[in-house]
């Protein structure tokens, strides 16, 4: 079974990390990525940019409106996501105890996965 | 990163948020600190045990707000009978507050923090280094280091600047669109000053360049809070991309090395990917201003992959569209780099000698002036014109650039 681990943090928090601690907990995480990798259970995966940097079309008008910043006002944002794949929910859960002990603070919502494009192309250059 | 480290960083991104409610709460500086203060003992002392709590913020000026009020009482025991309007206070501290916190107050909140720091009789490094005291909470120690000046000397001149502010009152009723739309750019102005202190260090000194890291910091915060303003996406674009070639702007030996010169692959990706980003929601808008437009010309460096791939032409264009809309001697002048480029010297010389009144005391147009008078084969004066530079150079890397030039026409006229 795939499963998105969608990464949420105070944004003011990580923003504010310095190019040093920054820098530590990646390289923490990269440890755990790497053992991913290694065990074939590691897909697409992405940090995105602060939410300042989004930009919001809702739908729900015609034609849809385009507004500034991120869909959802929420203490902590949507920073990035990891595809994995675990045989079942208690496997995730053990991948993001992983992750949060090299990265504390904030949450990892598990979602299943229920369609996966890998896609082609985009972020090949 | 260890607990601690957590907890100081949320300590501090909370602060700007968590201060400016307290500010508008007990509406006194010192007061709003104090609580600040104690309420950030109580989470060092706290949250290792409870662990963090869902809203490190709330808490913080829930905390606080009980802090400061129990000073106050205990300040007020200790000298007349309790003043029955700040206890009466207490009862609905609770309730109202967290909600509270969620309400546009914040916004403003965090603005009025900000605004207090750019009042018009402080001079720009008193604005500079309040706002790194009370918003960013940097130590006055860590103050002094950045400054280059002794920690009494910088305690006295952030002492002062807080008495010029607490003298001038603060505007604690919520501002119009208008008074907010000016309130906002004396904001940008000032955080760009902290960038620009931090961004003007003469070599990579790590104190100074932790301040462009934190008016990066204010920025983006400045933006969450207002997401639409296209000069707030300026700016923070702006700082992104000055500052994401603080890696390739210094040699070992501390000299500066020009934007030509530099190793673009040390440039920092993340930031320029961040401020092209900003910069490309900021033109939607069609609402150009000095900010977007400096943040344009430095994009047009970012993406040149080579010095002799960058777009000169634009470059020149867009220091146009920055006369016209924010005319300045300066700007003029780093118009006619551009122009030096595209349609030569001899049109940059011309457009930057009528300037030489108003910028006689500036370094860099008698540098820029040399520079322009060496390709056009005039040396005497080009010597003339980099001595006048060196006698104006604000730190010994600028001294130590002319002096190169002088040393290579020296060398010229030798070799001739």
């Amino acid at each position: 079974m795939l499963y998105a681990l969608l990464c949420y943090n105070s944004e003011e928090v990580v923003c504010g990390w310095s190019q040093e601690e920054d820098d530590a907990v990646m390289a923490k995480l990269g440890v755990v990525h790497d053992r991913l990798a290694k065990a074939g259970k590691l897909g697409p995966s992405l940090r995105l940019m602060p939410t300042t940097a989004a930009t919001t079309l809702v739908k729900d008008s015609d034609p849809p409106l385009v507004i500034d910043g991120p869909y959802a006002e929420t203490k902590e944002q949507l920073l990035g996501f990891y595809v994995i794949d675990c045989e079942d929910l208690e496997e995730a859960l053990g991948v993001a105890r992983d992750l949060a002990k090299a990265n504390p603070g904030g949450a990892y919502e598990i979602r299943p996965v229920r369609l996966f494009l890998p896609g082609v192309g985009a972020g090949s250059e | 990163m260890s607990e601690l480290a957590w907890i100081d960083a949320a300590l501090t991104g909370a602060r700007p948020q968590a201060m400016g409610a307290l500010l508008r709460y007990f509406r006194d500086l010192d007061t709003a600190e104090e609580a600040f203060q104690e309420a950030c003992l109580r989470a060092v002392r706290t949250w290792p045990q409870n662990g963090p709590p869902r809203d490190p913020t709330a808490w913080l000026v829930f905390v606080g707000r009980n802090a400061g009020v129990d000073a106050a009482r205990r300040r007020s025991r200790q000298t007349e009978l309790p003043p029955e309007e700040l206890l009466s206070d207490l009862d609905d501290v609770e309730a109202p507050m967290v909600e509270r916190l969620d309400g546009a107050n914040y916004r403003d909140d965090v603005l009025r923090l900000l605004f207090i720091c750019c009042h018009p009789d402080l001079p720009a490094t008193q604005q500079i280094a309040l706002a790194l005291r009370i918003v960013s909470g940097l130590s006055v120690k860590q103050i002094a280091r950045a400054f280059l000046v002794g920690d009494s000397a910088m305690e006295q001149r952030i002492t002062r600047a807080k008495a010029k502010v607490g003298a001038a009152g603060t505007p604690f009723e919520a501002p119009g669109p208008e008074e907010r739309a000016q309130r906002l750019a004396a904001v940008a102005a000032m955080l760009y000053l902290v960038f620009n202190e931090g961004y003007s260090a003469a070599s990579a000194e790590p104190d100074r360049a932790a301040l462009c890291d934190e008016a990066i910091r204010l920025g983006r915060l400045l933006l969450r809070l207002f997401p639409t303003e296209p000069e707030v996406m300026g700016l923070t674009a702006l700082m992104l991309l000055q500052h994401s070639r603080a890696g390739a702007r210094f040699a070992e030996d501390g000299s500066v090395v020009l934007l030509e010169e530099q190793d673009r692959s040390r440039w920092n990706d993340g930031m320029i990917a961040e401020g092209l980003a900003l910069i490309d929601k900021a033109m939607r808008h069609r609402r150009p201003g000095p900010y977007q437009i400096q943040a344009a010309i430095a994009a047009l460096h970012a993406r040149a992959e080579r010095p002799e791939e960058t777009d000169w032409a634009e470059i020149d264009q867009l220091y146009a569209a920055l006369e016209r809309l924010a005319p300045s001697p300066v700007v003029t002048l780093n118009r006619a780099v551009a122009v030096s480029k595209t349609r030569g010297p001899a049109e940059a010389l011309a457009m930057i000698e009528p300037l030489e009144t108003r910028l006689s005391g500036y370094f860099h147009f008698h540098g820029l002036r040399g520079a322009l008078l060496t390709q056009l084969g005039r040396a005497g004066e080009a010597r003339a014109a980099f001595g006048q530079a060196i006698g104006l150079a604000n730190t010994a890397a600028e001294a130590a650039h002319i002096r190169m030039h002088l040393d290579r026409l020296a060398a010229d006229s030798v070799g001739r």
